[in-house]
């Protein structure tokens, strides 16, 4: 079963199990380091600035396409951790109509101990990313409408 | 006698443990930490004299303003300068170099004329400068560096010219721990009566500063990188510069008499203390210099080489570091990156370790620019650091590869 088939629900739940599974950070952070290195690398041409995201201390690109009435993302980062979060925002928020994008409750965040990571000090361009994501499907939605 | 024990549980925070490990803080060169008798001179004033400085006939007012004063005195004492007047209390070094390159600017900046600072300036030492620039239509012009992140001195001679207005320089590089010689800029640019703003926010706690030996024109330092209070700092001017700058700020103490036709200014330095400035930071400042000479700066220095040899030389043993800034004369600085390893991950993975290292490009992207690179790992470590905490480190590192790669 592919993510797309399983509720953003079902997909953070499978999320937080996988991560029960791991005691300590270090093993957590392992997990992470193998996601961002499945995440597929996006090509280069949507490498350039207008699909940066600036974080202080890593760069993020976000690329979004709207089919269908669904928003597909892709993104990519130079630091492989923050790449490991990404795999795992886009397994929730990829591939969802732009509503369920706008409302989802991203619970995972804190049940998998990530939210130090998603904090507004932490510059690193993830919660920009988040908000981009949201921003994306606002505009789609309105594009949808009129 | 230095005892690294006792030194260390001076300093409250470095008994903490993060994530239940015990804190390796190798932050200082953003700030440091504060040792148990700043703390409390800070308490202290709060707690039993804090008054209004310099305006009330009471008692409490008169014991403020003398504790502030002698804290002007013991920062004096401390860098040698000729007079109390010289020593002005600002929030930080950021607000003293703003502080001249307004009022510098104003007071002899013109069209066409130039402004000369280094490659490896923090932006505090280069935004003013472009600010002031920009509002004079003056030019901005660099010291470039070389690989091993040292200024190339030999260009000076083509750089100063005879629009040259002012030079600003760091005594040490933030981002990568190396020591200018600022002795021989301030020598050049002197020969061409051209007036120094040295920026001694990294160095001044990890050398002996004398001022009035260094002949610089400014000195500028905050006070919560050297074991002081935050939002405190200093900048020290000579006498006769400080006289022909007009104010920075306008506002209460830093005025003679005011009417509405006419305001005249205070006498040095309150010309430049506008509003009731941090007094108790300045207290604190005091007591922070006052630890470091009961360790005694002789003592910090040998200690922190030795720091920086030992770190060096563990550093060279493992494979893929690239040091960056790799001259003789270097704090106890390591700016580093692993091979293949993004800043940001070895970071975030030292950090659970329990060790503080900074990520990025530490306010200095010209320098990072330079290199080719978008940040480092800094680890910059002062005397109450350990030679088992940079074992720690090189754990860390290790484990960082393993991880990562």
């Amino acid at each position: 079963m592919s993510y797309r088939d399983m509720t953003i629900e079902e997909v953070q739940n499978e999320i937080i199990e996988e991560f029960s599974l791991f005691d300590d950070w270090m093993d957590r952070y392992d997990h992470l380091i193998e996601e961002g290195k499945d995440l597929p690398v996006i090509e280069e041409k949507y490498k350039k600035n207008e699909y940066l995201i600036e974080g202080c201390q890593s760069r993020v690109w976000l690329y979004p396409e709207f089919i269908d009435g669904k928003v597909h993302f892709k993104a990519d980062s130079d630091a492989i951790i923050v790449r490991g979060i990404i795999a795992m925002l886009i397994k929730v928020l990829s591939g969802r109509t732009p509503d369920e994008i706008i409302d989802t409750d991203l619970y995972f965040i804190d049940r998998v101990g990530l939210r130090q990571n998603l904090s507004p000090t932490r510059s690193n361009g993830l919660l920009a990313m988040l908000k981009q994501m949201k921003l994306y499907a606002i505009a789609y939605k309105a594009k949808q409408k009129s | 006698m230095f005892d690294i024990n006792k030194i260390r549980s001076d300093f409250p925070v470095l008994a903490n443990e993060v994530y239940g490990k015990p804190l390796v803080y190798f932050d200082n060169g953003a700030t440091t930490q504060k040792p148990e008798s700043v703390i409390n001179a800070v308490t202290e004033a709060y707690r039993t004299y804090y008054s209004n400085i310099h305006r009330g006939v009471h008692a409490l007012s008169d014991i403020s303003s003398e504790k502030y004063e002698s804290a002007r005195e013991r920062v004096r004492s401390f860098i040698n300068a000729a007079s109390k007047e010289e020593i002005v209390f600002t929030s930080g070094a950021t607000a003293s170099i703003n502080l001249v390159a307004f009022s510098f600017g104003e007071r002899y900046v013109r069209r066409g004329d130039e402004v000369l600072i280094s490659e490896l300036e923090h932006h505090a030492n280069i935004v003013p400068w472009q600010m002031m620039c920009e509002r004079k239509n003056a030019h901005l012009k660099v010291i470039p560096v070389n690989d091993d992140g040292s200024l190339r001195l030999e260009e000076l001679d083509k750089l100063i010219t005879d629009k040259t207005k002012i030079v600003a320089v760091t005594q040490v590089s933030n981002a990568l721990g190396v020591i200018i010689p600022v002795e021989k800029i301030i020598e050049k640019a002197h020969e061409h009566n051209i007036p120094v703003l040295v920026d001694g926010v990294q160095g001044i706690q990890h050398g002996h500063v004398d001022v009035q030996e260094l002949d610089c024109d400014f000195y500028a330092f905050s006070g919560h990188k050297i074991y002081g209070p935050t939002g405190i700092g200093v900048l020290y001017g000579k006498r006769k510069w400080l006289l022909e700058l007009p104010p920075y700020q306008g506002g209460g103490d830093m005025v003679d008499r005011v009417s509405f036709d006419k305001t005249t200014y205070n006498k040095l330095p309150f010309k430049f203390e506008a509003g009731t400035t941090n007094f108790v930071g300045a207290i604190g400042i005091g007591k922070a210099l006052d630890y470091i000479e009961f360790v005694g700066m002789a003592d910090i220095i040998k200690h922190e080489k030795e720091l920086t040899e030992y770190s060096n030389r563990r550093m060279k043993e493992i494979s893929g570091i690239k040091i960056y800034g790799n001259t003789k004369e270097k704090i106890s600085i390591m700016s580093f990156l692993i091979d293949r390893v993004h800043q940001y991950d070895a970071g975030m993975i030292l950090d659970k370790m329990g060790i503080a290292v900074r990520t990025g490009s530490h306010c200095a992207q010209p320098i990072m620019t330079r290199f080719g690179i978008e940040g480092t790992i800094r680890a910059s470590m002062c005397f109450y650091n350990t030679k088992e905490e940079i074992d720690i480190l090189i754990k860390g590192i290790e484990k960082v590869k393993m991880m990562m790669l």
